[in-house]
């Protein structure tokens, strides 16, 4: 059944849908670590491509069902992170960022030597061994997603991952281990990407390590800026407006990408925040609806 | 062999540092990584390219050419993507760059196509010295000696002049700067037209050391220019200039010594194991939080 | 009484600079003790020694009876050490509620997991636990009203109250405040005054700089001054106020006739 609805529907419309899918999942990925622990990685495509290439090989070389194989392959990028980021993220800010970036390159440049990746050439990867069809399991996945990225933000850890972000002077002397967290939310961060990247090369059926290179990393950090940093909300609009705009500017075809450019400056003069930046969905429409959030009535009465 | 290779690294790693410059005086002054600084190198390389193939100037006038031109690009994008977000957080101005990269990049493959061009050959008719068992090219020799005397130029304009003196104390404090009445807008511009010409005199001696310019070649070159600066202790001069030559050098040896397909992770590599162990770059100032 | 904190001949050099120089000071259990001295004397640096922010160059710090001295802020914070900052350190994009919810966090312990396994009961037993407490210590600071309002639009003084707030979510035995009453007018002292009494009343000791003399000599039951980074004076209100030592560190030499 669920086949026939998916086959019902247009598929090159289907095909900007799983692109917007798998967009949102990698937006929120690199939410969790730039937007609510406040590190900048400008590297995350790499975590995409251990998630990929891990990913196509699973189906490769085993006959893991593919969701096992999509959990795998965002397990092992996360252990990655982790191996990476307990080095690495004792530095702050910028040099923090030029590190990722500098991770991202070597990890690209090791992919494009190495015999198991295919070197340059490439993998063909199969079809997914899943008896749901692509579009389904990346709306299930993107579901997930969010549902996670929910959780985290209003949670002890995610209160601590933002804390971290706002002052770190001020976090630590909360009693916040601030090392385990950054090291915990870029594994979470690099989680998502990889099974992001698990996704990508399953819909597309073939990666190459060059595929996720600067400009990928900088595609997925566009979408949480321009949606709003550190707002979910804002990241499922941000990963859905770029995903999408290669498509719509289709009919501009060259003059896609000098578009594509103008259109993020100019975005960024008129909303620094981002589209969504600084609107509280969730407030605004508990209001619209009447809803008070929850603990403030209870709280009026103990003032009296 | 050492020496041969030594004078190759340091001939790249002068066109590195002279983008690495405009990369750590911009940061230095507004804490903007300007993305688009790598696309500034690449302009001035076509635009190098159009004087000496167009009009037939010699290599020297066509540099001065690109680097007038690219003075009143970095002006211009200044002005329009970075200034109007001087307020909002360093990450919008950080995608506004990108932005402006895309941009030029995309121009520059609408205008110029996807293949790379060579210099003409009667741009500069290099010759080989023999010193020892080293064969040193007079082109390698005129990069670095322009490197040299534009780095040289800049440290006197920096150190010496009055707007030198201005670009300084803006770097230390913009806020104070402000209240001594020094036109901070003047300084932020002065500093963007004198980091794109570096970059642009950098993007003529590439594209002739290379004998190839592209659309793509800003975004390769200006990251590692970036780690460059990074690697010196960005904000700093001195730094970005020990940065550019340090990853030159280190990038001809490694491939020198057979790691030539890994020659793009070399660079990275280094400045991953540099910050590891200083993490604000070799020359740069350990700055102690207040609480 | 018995002593809480203990410094032992605690030294911190910044280069050349000697910040503090061989501090040896004893805070007793259940009282409120002032840190009082001229500006640059090296107070708030005492309190960056104590919460690990720095480490000491020399002596020794214990708390408890244990050594706490070159121990990482956040093991100090969970050892039951609160504090306030002199230049305000709120989370600025967080809401009040959020703010002192961080303040709680060594109160809690679920991590990640608890955040993916946000239904189970013991994951939200434990959030109701630490939305309880910190409702109870906004309120102790009469902000309960604002929960909701983000840190950063409080008006000063509420901003200051906030970060006690804060602080007192650490559940701590002791809390360190700096310049509690820096900008405040003199009717948000008063009420300030009760919070800190209201605060040593319900069990903490309170280690306080201040620069406020009248504020400090009303509510400290002992003061310490510190003067270019040596302990020059420590006693009861009266005593401090009548030293000559003080009195010359505070009005130059040739004021004490």
């Amino acid at each position: 059944m669920l086949h026939g609805l998916v086959n019902s529907i247009d598929p090159y419309f289907l095909q900007i849908l799983v692109n917007i899918g798998i967009g949102i999942i990698l937006a929120l990925g690199l939410n969790i670590i730039t937007g609510l622990t406040g590190q900048l990685s400008l590297g995350h495509a790499a975590f995409m491509s251990v998630g990929a290439f891990t990913g196509a090989l699973l189906t490769l070389k085993t006959g893991a069902p593919f969701s096992l194989n999509l959990f795998l392959s965002g397990l092992f990028t996360a252990a990655v992170a982790a191996l990476i980021g307990w080095p690495i993220l004792r530095l702050t800010g910028d040099y923090l960022a030029i590190c990722t970036l500098g991770f991202a390159e070597i990890v690209k440049v090791i992919f494009l030597n190495l015999e198991i990746t295919n070197k340059a050439l490439g993998l063909t990867v199969p079809a997914p061994r899943s008896t749901l069809p692509m579009p389904v399991i990346v709306l299930m996945v993107v579901i997930l997603t969010i549902g996670a990225s929910t959780f985290i933000q209003n949670s002890r850890f995610g209160r601590a991952l933002k804390a971290i972000r706002d002052d770190e002077i001020a976090a630590e002397s909360m009693g916040i281990n601030i090392a385990r967290y950054k090291v915990q939310s870029f594994a979470v961060s690099a989680f998502m990407a990889g099974v992001g990247g698990c996704l990508y090369a399953h819909f597309l059926g073939y990666i190459n390590p060059s595929d996720f290179g600067f400009l990928k990393s900088i595609d997925m950090l566009s979408m949480i800026v321009l949606g709003g940093l550190g707002s979910i909300p804002g990241a499922v609009f941000g990963a859905s407006i770029l995903s999408a705009a290669p498509e719509f500017l289709r009919f501009m075809s060259q003059y896609r990408m000098l578009v594509y450019g103008a259109l993020l400056v100019f975005l960024m003069v008129f909303r620094p925040n981002g589209l969504l930046g600084g609107v509280n969905i969730t407030a605004l429409v508990l209001r619209k609806l009447g809803v008070r959030p929850r603990g403030t009535a209870r709280k009026k009465e103990e003032r009296r | 062999m050492f020496l041969q290779q030594l004078v190759n690294g340091i001939a790249l790693g002068s066109t590195y540092a002279l983008i690495a410059l405009g990369y750590t005086m911009v940061y230095g002054i507004i804490a903007l990584i300007n993305f688009a600084h790598g696309e500034i190198f690449m302009v001035g390389a076509f635009i190098g390219l159009l004087m000496v193939g167009v009009f037939k100037f010699n290599i020297f006038l066509a540099m001065a050419c690109a680097m007038i031109f690219c003075m009143v690009l970095g002006v211009v994008i200044e002005f329009i993507a970075y200034r109007p977000l001087r307020k909002s957080s360093r990450l919008s101005a950080f995608i506004s760059a990108i932005g402006v990269s895309i941009f030029l990049s995309s121009l520059a493959l609408m205008v110029f196509g996807a293949n790379a061009k060579g210099f003409p050959d009667q741009a500069f008719s290099s010759r080989q010295i023999h010193i020892g068992d080293a064969d040193i090219s007079t082109l390698q020799l005129l990069i670095i000696g322009v490197s040299a005397a534009l780095m040289i130029g800049l440290e006197f304009i920096v150190q010496k002049t009055k707007i030198g003196k201005a670009m300084r104390a803006t770097s230390e404090d913009y806020n104070t700067a402000a209240l001594m009445g020094i036109n901070v807008n003047f300084v932020i511009s002065f500093t963007f037209a004198l980091g794109s010409a570096l970059a642009a005199a950098g993007g003529v001696l590439v594209g002739m050391l290379f004998n190839a310019v592209s659309f793509n070649m800003g975004l390769m070159a200006g990251l590692k220019a970036f780690a460059a600066a990074v690697l010196g202790g960005i904000g700093s001069i001195p730094g970005a200039m020990l940065g550019g030559l340090l990853l030159g050098v280190t990038e001809v040896f490694g491939v020198a010594i057979g790691y030539s397909s890994y020659r793009d992770a070399i660079a990275f590599a280094i400045l991953v194991l540099v910050l590891l162990v200083r993490p604000t770059g070799l020359l740069g100032r350990k700055v102690l939080t207040k609480v | 009484m018995t002593a809480l904190l203990k410094l032992d001949n605690a030294t911190i050099r910044f280069g050349g600079l000697v910040a503090v120089n061989g501090v040896s000071l004893e805070v007793e259990k259940g009282e409120i003790l002032a840190l009082i001295g001229p500006n640059g004397a090296g107070k708030s640096t005492i309190f960056n020694l104590i919460t690990g922010i720095y480490p000491p160059t020399e002596g020794g710090i214990s708390f408890n009876g244990k050594s706490i001295a070159g121990l990482p802020p956040y093991v100090i914070a969970g050892n039951g050490i609160g504090r306030t900052f002199q230049n305000i350190r709120l989370f600025n994009q967080l809401t009040v509620l959020e703010n002192v919810l961080i303040g709680a966090h060594t109160r809690g312990r679920w991590g990640l997991t608890g955040a993916l396994l946000k239904m189970l009961p013991p994951v939200r037993r434990e959030e109701g636990r630490l939305l309880k407490l910190a409702i109870h210590c906004l309120t102790q600071v009469g902000l309960a009203h604002k929960a909701y309002e983000q840190a950063v639009n409080l008006p000063y003084g509420e901003q200051r109250r906030l970060e006690i707030a804060r602080a007192l979510a650490i559940e701590p035995a002791l809390i360190l405040l700096d310049e509690p009453a820096a900008g405040m007018n003199p009717q948000e002292k008063r009420t300030l005054l009760d919070m800190v009494r209201n605060i040593r009343d319900a069990g903490v000791t309170v280690f306080l700089v201040e620069h406020d003399m009248k504020f400090v000599m009303g509510l400290s039951d002992r003061i310490a001054v510190l003067d270019y980074g040596v302990k020059i004076a420590e006693g009861r209100p009266e005593e401090v106020r009548a030293n000559p030592a003080v009195i010359e560190a505070y009005l130059g030499k040739g004021a004490v006739r």
